[in-house]
């Protein structure tokens, strides 16, 4: 099998790599790059723990070949806190508890981020919906929502001091 | 296997025509990615079709649009040229999947699919839309429904892919609607999918309508005889009558875990009426 050399942009740093042609972006973000905060639930689509911004778009990696990734620019969770310092959904999600084992966590935060850039101010039913291809086995999602519409009105107001 | 992604459709054409294996086509995988992880399909080639610039386009064309076969359903969801023309459509696609499943998924790939539940179909069907199809021997055009000929296949031959689905014009007071029973919400396979489309004349009668239902045969039917009960009517309770008992008897459906036989008859005319009543709505507000 002949491998494919990529080169492509992750939260910002220009990557390379060799991956084989039926290799996942999942697989090739966790098992060549050690960008771990991706996660496999289900592999098929289904859970949304694999969830990252391609292009600007949210996507599941698991559906995503690693060939497909060249010259394209992607976004993980790893590249969501500044350094040490947490991203308001980071935080809102401590503060309300919204995670019990994570393996869900890192999908719903970079989900709930891509929803928050297109609609600032989004209702308890807008974020079920969008949230729907995310799931978790752990919290009733009652504090994922919270916690969503705590960090919406926290940037909200964050912007309006600006 | 082989990844290939070409930038012109002539590319694409001779690799899958000159292919002596198994080949693929790669638009959004959220069917092809799932089949090659079960081990359903094992490709020796796949062709990935997001790098062709004249598939990722949206055009206005003849008062309808056409739409590149590697363009997102999200996208779709964002036009407004098309959310107003053909909204039916709009929310047939946008039932598919999860927002995730949204930013790639594609009509294309849920027509070549040829899963006789892909939402998008019906809809498609019942607004007269074209596929082009390129190939060895060129290009040529063909309606959606003439492409899938059962579970998983299509009537495309080898070297063949569809480039763009177009939708065309429509005469003013017209209107569409998808509707589908799941068990859930949001994130389910159909058990019944139906699609209508029609126009009004300037005294409100109904002077053209197309009826396709989906899920309930082994590929999505365009049911004349559904239609024929609203034309010549004002879309009445005794119409919506007669277009429910036309989309039942047309049912051929199986038994599965999500929808007995008799259930998906009987589910078959009741979404038949309600979205005929929704797309009558829009059709009057045009
Ligand atoms: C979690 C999940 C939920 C889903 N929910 C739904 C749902 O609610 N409703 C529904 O209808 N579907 C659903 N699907 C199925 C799938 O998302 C859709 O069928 C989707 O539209 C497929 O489009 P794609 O671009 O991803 O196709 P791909 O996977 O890229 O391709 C699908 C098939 O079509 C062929 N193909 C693709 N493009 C072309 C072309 N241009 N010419 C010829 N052949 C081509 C491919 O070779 C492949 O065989 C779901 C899938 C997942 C994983
Ligand atoms: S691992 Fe990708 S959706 Fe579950
Ligand atoms: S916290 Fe365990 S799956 Fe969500």
């Amino acid at each position: 099998m002949a491998g494919h050399h990529v080169s492509t942009t992750i939260n910002g740093d220009a990557f390379e790599f060799v991956c084989e042609p039926d290799e996942t972006l999942l697989d090739v973000l966790r098992d060549r790059l050690s960008l771990t905060g991706s996660k496999e639930g289900c592999g098929t689509g289904d859970c949304g723990a694999c969830s990252v911004i391609l292009d600007g778009r949210l996507v599941c990696s698991c559906l995503v070949l690693g060939a497909e990734a060249e010259g394209r620019t992607i976004a993980t969770i790893e590249g969501m806190a500044d350094g040490d310092r947490l991203h308001p959904l980071q935080r809102k999600f401590l503060e309300h508890a919204a995670l019990q084992c994570g393996i869900c966590t890192p999908g719903i935060l970079v989900a709930a981020k891509a929803l928050l850039e297109k609609h600032p101010d989004p209702s308890e039913t807008e974020i079920r919906y969008w949230l729907a291809g995310n799931l978790c086995r752990c919290t009733g999602y009652d504090k994922i929502v919270r916690a969503v519409l705590d960090a919406a009105a926290e940037i909200r107001e964050g912007r309006d001091a600006a | 296997m082989r990844y290939e992604a070409p930038e012109r459709v002539e590319t694409a054409v001779s690799l899958l025509s000159g292919e002596r294996g198994l080949a693929r086509i790669l638009a959004g995988g959220t069917d092809l990615l799932v089949q090659l992880k079960s081990g359903m399909v094992e490709p020796d080639l796949i062709v990935d079709i997001k790098k062709i610039p004249e598939m990722r386009r949206i055009g206005a064309e003849n008062g309808g649009f056409r739409i590149g076969a590697a363009v997102p359903s999200a996208e779709l969801s964002e036009h407004p040229g098309i959310r107003a023309l053909w909204p039916g459509v709009v929310e047939a696609a946008g039932l598919i999947g999860s927002t995730q499943i949204q930013g790639r998924a594609t009509i294309v790939g849920n027509l070549c699919n040829a899963s006789p539940a892909a939402d998008s179909v019906p809809a498609m069907i019942v607004a007269g839309a074209i596929a082009t199809v390129a190939g060895p021997q060129g290009r040529r055009e063909l309606p959606v429904e003439a492409i899938a000929a059962g579970p998983g296949q299509t009537s495309l031959a080898k070297g063949e892919l569809v480039i763009s689905i177009f939708l065309p014009g429509r005469p003013p007071r017209s209107g569409d609607a998808y509707l589908r029973f799941i068990p859930r919400t949001e994130m389910d396979i159909a058990v019944v999918g139906v699609g209508v489309s029609l126009t009004l004349g300037e005294d409100g009668l109904c002077t053209a309508a197309r009826v396709a239902l989906g899920a309930v045969a082994v590929r999505a039917l365009l049911v004349d005889e559904a239609a024929d009960a609203l034309i010549g009517t004002a879309v009445d309770e005794a119409a919506l009558e007669r277009l429910a008992a036309a989309a039942s008897a047309a049912c051929r459906p199986i038994d599965d875990k999500r929808g007995t036989k008799e259930f998906r008859i009987k589910v078959a005319g009741v979404l038949a009426r309600r979205a005929a009543e929704t797309a009558l709505e829009r059709a009057r507000r045009n």
